[in-house]
């Protein structure tokens, strides 16, 4: 038998580490990467005729995202690089995929999924309004184009995100109104032995609020959303919110970005059919891994967000875990010093993990408390009312049966960023636990493909 | 800061604001017939939301929109160019020359809601 042939989807720090694992052992990946350029979303890189320097760009994470891109660097010629390339499908040993309107369908023996997390999303009425963009894209718009969202932006949700991007926006000069948590400050103080799990980084998040404290940035915590207020034909104006005491508090803006920490990007594994199991923790299905993500299907592994939202640093250690993984399962020799070492330190971010899951909780409750005429699904304008009704008088009380009939993940973002909302309200609704709502199935492809997409003749 | 000299629309016509890296050469495009700036390097959303305060107007009548991810996943920003091509604009990069039109150019579709 000649190598393995391996597939790993998604260039950031997990699928980086995973094909350099593979390369050293001697073996020629295939990476498939959505982007256009390596880094994945976290370490994303700006264009070529940009100038800021690696510290302005990442922070305390600068050496870390160079070192990962001088990784790639070194990598590019031992791999087969697929950039600008969607993976859109799996089926019978093939992954699917699309680049520039030509379709592919790559077989594989081992494929390992790096396909990252994007925001977790809980709505509040006015969300629909231009302006309203998650955490993830107002990060982006700075570290990948120099740009605020607005001239004066709130920054509402919970999560370490929520602080380390409104601080990012201080620091590069732009005006934020307000940082709104809905996390109460005592959850933080519980969390605590578990957040000292990786006491650097938990410094690290402490000197973000504080620094914005310092730049005389409004930080709020406990927060209630109340709405984005706005209109239709000039977007949004202003956020509100209740305090802690329950007063209204109004803040003017023209940008919120928002987003309740960040849910992993799993439709890839359900189409491998990788069984799944839901997390308590985080209120959220996530794909059944074993050692060194291994999932319920031979040949099929997982790493980094993708997998569990563990954060870049552990999304470095998955993806080796991963590669040697597979390694391990094609017989190749594999260091068991080295795996000890990399679990034990996974180990420590998965306490982290648990961790941050306590500090900044989901907010189930904003689910219930959505007034029927706000939008749960952006795509399509259908409202938390319309959901409600399909629960109560049409008897839906699971994920894809009220998607059938109300459309609420149906539209173009697949669910992406009302699902979880979406099965809480139904939940809420039909007055059952959230994990008997069940999950939205992954559906090909899973991003919306130009009809006139074509498949390469071999 | 980047002024606009072609451009009738004043700063408050624009969503986005630039912090840094302006000092780039400019691309000159059309945004529903008017002649704008943009920047070597932005992408077709900055692009855009650099010269106007949306991108389209949602199928749904619930007004216009602007993105929202920026990452290639929620279809957000799709923009159209003159012939009827669908661009995603936050993953597009804006080229010298283009055409965009913030109406989707064929019949709206049905409100399904």
């Amino acid at each position: 038998m000649g190598q393995p042939r391996v597939i790993v989807i998604g260039a950031g720090p997990a699928g980086v580490r995973c094909a350099q694992t593979l390369v050293e052992a001697g073996l020629r990946p295939i990476v498939v990467d959505e982007n256009r350029r390596d880094g994945g979303q976290i370490y994303r890189r700006q264009p070529d005729t940009f100038t800021r320097p690696y510290a302005k760009l990442y922070g305390t994470e600068a050496e870390r995202a160079q070192a990962l891109h001088a990784s790639f660097d070194v990598l590019r010629a031992r791999v087969d690089y697929m950039p600008e390339t969607l993976a859109w499908n799996i089926s019978e040993g093939n992954l699917h995929v699309t680049n520039n309107g030509r379709t592919r369908a790559l077989p594989y023996d081992a494929l390992v999924i790096c396909s990252g997390a994007t925001d977790r999303l809980m709505p509040v009425k006015g969300w629909h309004y231009a302006g309203t963009y998650s955490l993830g894209a107002s990060q982006i718009a700075l570290k990948a184009q120099a740009c605020s969202i607005g001239r004066q932006v709130v920054f509402m949700g919970t999560g370490p995100l929520l602080y380390l991007v409104a601080s990012q926006y201080v620091k590069a000069g732009a005006n934020v109104a307000a940082v709104l948590d809905t996390s109460p400050l005592m959850r933080r103080v519980a969390a605590l032995p578990k957040l000292l799990a990786r006491p650097a980084v938990l410094r690290n998040g402490l000197a973000l609020v504080s620094y914005l404290k310092r730049a005389g940035v409004q930080v709020l915590t406990g927060v209630t959303p109340v709405e984005i207020t706005g209109s239709p034909e000039n977007g949004v104006q202003g956020v509100v919110v209740r305090d802690r005491r329950g007063n209204e508090r109004s803040f003017e803006c023209d940008a919120v970005g928002m987003g309740y920490h960040l849910r992993p990007e799993t439709q890839l594994a359900d189409l491998a059919r990788c069984a799944f199991r839901f997390d308590h923790e985080t209120r959220q299905w996530l794909p059944e891994v074993g050692e060194d993500g291994r999932t319920s299907v031979p040949g099929v592994y997982l790493a980094g967000d993708g997998m569990k939202v563990l954060g870049a640093d552990a999304a470095e250690i998955g993806g080796r875990l991963a590669a040697l993984a597979v390694l391990k399962d094609f017989r190749f020799r594999v260091a068991d010093e080295e795996l000890r070492r990399l679990r034990e330190e996974q180990a420590k971010m998965d306490s982290f993990r648990r961790g941050l899951a306590q500090a900044f909780p989901w907010p189930v409750e904003q689910a219930a408390a959505l007034p029927d005429d706000a939008i749960v699904c952006r795509c399509e304008a259908i409202t938390a009312g319309e959901l409600r009704r399909t629960v109560c008088e049409m008897g839906a009380r699971e994920a894809n049966r009220a998607k059938a009939l109300c459309r609420v993940g149906m539209g173009r973002c697949q669910g992406r960023y009302c699902g979880h909302a979406g099965a809480e309200v139904i939940a809420h609704a039909a007055g059952v636990p959230v994990e008997q709502v069940g999950r939205l199935r992954g559906q090909a492809p899973v991003k919306p493909l130009a009809i006139a997409t074509y498949g390469e003749v071999e | 800061m980047i002024d606009n000299p072609r451009s009738t629309r004043g700063s408050t016509s624009r969503r986005f604001t630039r912090l840094a890296e302006t000092d780039r050469p400019r691309v000159r495009i059309v945004i529903d017939g008017d002649v704008v700036d943009a920047l070597a390097g932005d992408t077709l959303m900055v692009a855009v939301l650099n010269n106007a305060r949306h991108l389209r107007e949602s199928e749904f009548g619930d007004g216009r929109r602007a993105g929202f991810c920026l990452m290639g996943a929620c279809q957000d920003c799709w923009v159209w160019t003159a012939d009827g091509a669908r661009l995603r604009a936050c993953t597009s990069v804006v080229e010298q020359g283009m055409h965009i039109v913030t109406k989707q150019p064929e019949a709206a579709w049905a409100n399904l809601a």
